[in-house]
């Protein structure tokens, strides 16, 4: 089966091509199937490779070609296919798959849709080379593809320049993180004088603690990047403006995932450094527990679920940060499926209320578009952990493994989940239930969206209600496949928490209980008392700073972009304008200067060249004759 | 045969030397001065014949071949160059109607 593996990368490739040179003058709907194609086959190749891994248990190493060779320095573009890869590759083009489809109908009747299919297959490329390379450096390539893509996309609709903005800060605040991950490349290179995961990882131990602390922490800074987390999760929410299956497939599903995937990658540098996991545990903690604060307050439906997500890869560096990676991966799965979902549901929102976003312009939307409803109920109940849901398995076990860990950890993770209950179920009520609060013709022009779009979000639904079965805990015997799955990827020392069956049980029904009232009370102000976000002058104290992203925003633009503006314009105006300007331009008036002078004796007049001519033979004549 | 030969050798060599000058010269001048394109090809050959006389006679000076055959040469050359040159004067004064060489001023930058 190796030798599919170039095609599961080249055929995105090959769609983006396609798509990106001739897309112009293809049918709308062939540019849709070609795109959607070059994504579904290869997710098809990967269950193979996925088959091939599950009966040997063997990763695969394929090494395609040799990329270059300075002296002894030889870089290879290879693909190091294990059970964490592949797993990836699955999420990555099933769901790919799926929001191609949703894409074809969702931006039928946008002028640059080739454009944009150009750009998906694309990003899947950069995004399977992340995930299959072979080496830190095939990884980074892709790290630095998906970053374009994501930039592409966030500014697709790029005459708003409001689009072009978020678009800028999100690539601006990715290359931040990115030079941590290039700093970590350059030490691992100086230590191993080599990037491949197999000569690096299972030599962990051989360097020293430092070393692997310092290289921990800046491969951290890179997920910190891609991943969104504090300092640098500003971009995400901002990365909204692009189309809604972008925000679905790249800053939900899978191109965030790319820092847990680093982490999970290299596990045995970050488990042979606690500070390194104590650092992730605890801006994991924060960065979740503040987001969540956000999504509370946030109006705008893609903003609130943008936070969410925020939030919830704050759940997984969590599992990272107390070393229950299996658990991380776990809730990356679901998590794509559920909040893909959520995501493709609320672009099926905002198509039938024709661009609209603000929740309090919804309402009652329960009726208009039932599929939509179904789905959207699903993947809320998903979400916030609802019992036997996708969510609740892998949002359970991070608990567990949390209280194991540490039981305040236990009890920030907590109020995690009942701050997602709170923001997920406003969110649904305000959508779905109560009175549509939008003007008349928005009510007119309800209706729900097309097969193409509705049949991605029943897949998805499916996929959040069964996700769970991906990993059953032992409590219900089940086998605990997933985690079973991704031990050989583990090679680092795990330290191994316990806790009694009973406790998990406990654990598990203090959840249960609380989301339970938690959904029945949202019920009630949402649903039965018809209650309603306040409008945005009305909200007051603790709220205001969090409908404010804690100011966040304002303290970036006050203490980073506004000096460096400053500066920008200082150096426009008095080292651009009086210096640069002046050398530049006087070099150009001083030959033009000269030009005129001499274009004098360009006279066209034939005696004059043959006098000259004569004169100068003569001139030449004396010069000899005397010297 | 003979005669016309000593009579030649009798003359000093540098009586050449001052009739060539004053041929080129003459030449010179009339390609600065003269205005009219068929008097300055005239005058260009002059020059040149200026110059093959001096060669000639160098050349039976320093009893060496050399010189009288660089003379048919520069002949050769010469009666192409009249051609070609005669047949740009002719084009030039089918299209501006005029051998005055002032006119030809398009050149100018």
């Amino acid at each position: 089966m190796a030798q599919t593996i170039p095609y599961i990368v080249l055929l995105p490739l090959i769609g983006f091509v396609i798509n990106g040179l001739f897309g112009s003058k293809l049918p709308k709907n062939f540019i849709g199937i070609l795109g959607t194609l070059m994504v579904l086959i290869p997710f098809f190749l990967t269950i193979g490779l996925f088959m091939e891994i599950h009966s040997t248990g063997q990763p695969i190493q394929y090494t395609w070609f040799n990329w270059l060779t300075i002296s002894e320095i030889t870089l290879n573009i290879g693909f190091y296919i294990d059970q964490l890869s592949v797993w990836m590759m699955m999420i990555i083009t099933g769901i790919g798959s799926v929001i191609h489809i949703y894409s074809a109908g969702y931006m039928h009747d946008d002028e640059g849709l080739h454009k944009f299919f150009a750009y998906l297959n694309l990003f899947i490329f950069s995004m399977l080379i992340l995930i299959m390379g072979s080496s830190y450096l095939m990884m980074f390539f892709g790290w630095e593809g998906v970053g374009l893509c994501s930039y592409l996309l966030i500014g697709f609709w790029y005459k708003n320049k409001e689009y072009g903005y978020a678009a800028r800060k999100a690539f601006v605040m990715n290359r931040i993180g990115d030079l941590g991950f290039l700093l970590a490349m350059f030490m691992i290179w100086n230590q191993f004088k080599s990037l491949d995961f197999v000569q690096i990882l299972p030599n962990i131990s051989n360097i020293d603690n430092s070393t692997i602390t310092v290289i921990a922490l800046l491969l951290f800074v890179g997920a910190v990047g891609k991943s969104a987390q504090l300092p640098l999760f500003t971009w995400l929410p901002d990365a909204m403006a692009g189309p809604t299956p972008v925000s679905a497939l790249i800053h939900a599903a899978t191109m965030v995932t790319a820092g847990i995937y680093l982490i999970i990658r290299s596990n045995a540098i970050f488990l042979s450094s606690e500070l390194a996991q104590e650092v992730i545990l605890v801006i994991a903690l924060v960065t979740s527990l503040m987001s969540a604060l956000i999504a509370l307050q946030q109006n705008d439906i893609k903003k609130v679920l943008a936070y969410s997500t925020v939030s919830q890869l704050g759940l997984m560096f969590v599992a990272l940060g107390v070393g229950a990676y299996d658990t991380a991966l776990f809730h990356l799965t679901t998590h794509a499926f559920f909040k893909a979902l959520l995501f493709l549901g609320a672009g099926s929102v905002i198509h039938a209320m024709g661009g609209e976003q603000d929740l309090r312009s919804m309402g009652g939307l329960k009726k208009y578009l039932p599929s939509t409803y179904w789905t959207f109920l699903i993947g809320t109940l998903a979400i916030i952990g609802f019992p036997l849901m996708s969510g609740f398995f892998s949002k359970d076990e991070i608990l567990a493994k949390s209280f194991a860990y540490a039981p305040v950890v236990w009890g920030l993770v907590m109020a995690i989940s009942i701050l997602t209950a709170f923001y997920m179920l406003r969110l649904f009520y305000l959508t779905f239930f109560g009175d549509f609060k939008g003007t008349h013709h928005q009510k007119d022009h309800l209706h729900e969206s097309p097969a193409s779009m509705t049949i991605p979000l029943w897949i998805l639904a499916i996929l959040s209600l069964a996700g769970g079965l991906l990993n059953i805990p032992e409590l219900f015997h089940g086998n605990h496949f997933l985690a079973t799955w991704l031990s050989p990827v583990i090679t680092g020392k795990v330290e191994a928490h316990h806790i009694s069956h009973a406790t998990e049980w406990i654990l598990m029904g203090v959840t249960t209980i609380i989301i339970l009232s938690i959904l029945f009370y949202s019920y009630k102000k949402y649903a039965v008392n018809k209650a309603i976000a306040p409008s945005d002058d009305q909200v007051r104290g603790l709220n205001k700073t969090f409908a404010n992203k804690f100011y966040i925003d304002d303290f970036y633009d006050n203490v980073i972009v506004e000096p460096v503006q400053f500066s920008s314009r200082i150096a426009h105006d008095y080292m651009e304008k009086s210096l640069i300007d002046r050398i530049v331009e006087g070099t150009g008036s001083l030959v033009k200067g000269i030009a005129n002078l001499l274009r004098k004796t360009q006279n066209g007049n034939l005696e004059v060249y043959l006098l000259g001519m004569v004169v100068g033979a003569i001139l030449i004549f004396l010069y000899n004759y005397w010297m | 045969m003979n005669q016309v030969t000593a009579l030649i050798n009798g003359v000093p060599v540098d009586h050449y030397v001052y009739l060539s000058l004053i041929l080129f010269s003459i030449g010179i001048v009339g390609v600065l001065i003269r205005r009219n394109m068929i008097v300055v090809l005239m005058c260009i050959e002059l020059m040149l014949n200026a110059v093959n006389l001096l060669m000639a006679a160098f050349s039976t000076y320093l009893n060496d071949a050399a010189g009288q055959i660089f003379v048919f040469f520069i002949m050769v050359v010469a009666a192409a160059e009249a051609a070609v040159g005669l047949a740009v004067l002719i084009m030039i004064y089918r299209n501006t109607k005029s051998v005055d060489i002032s006119n030809l001023d398009k050149l100018k930058g």
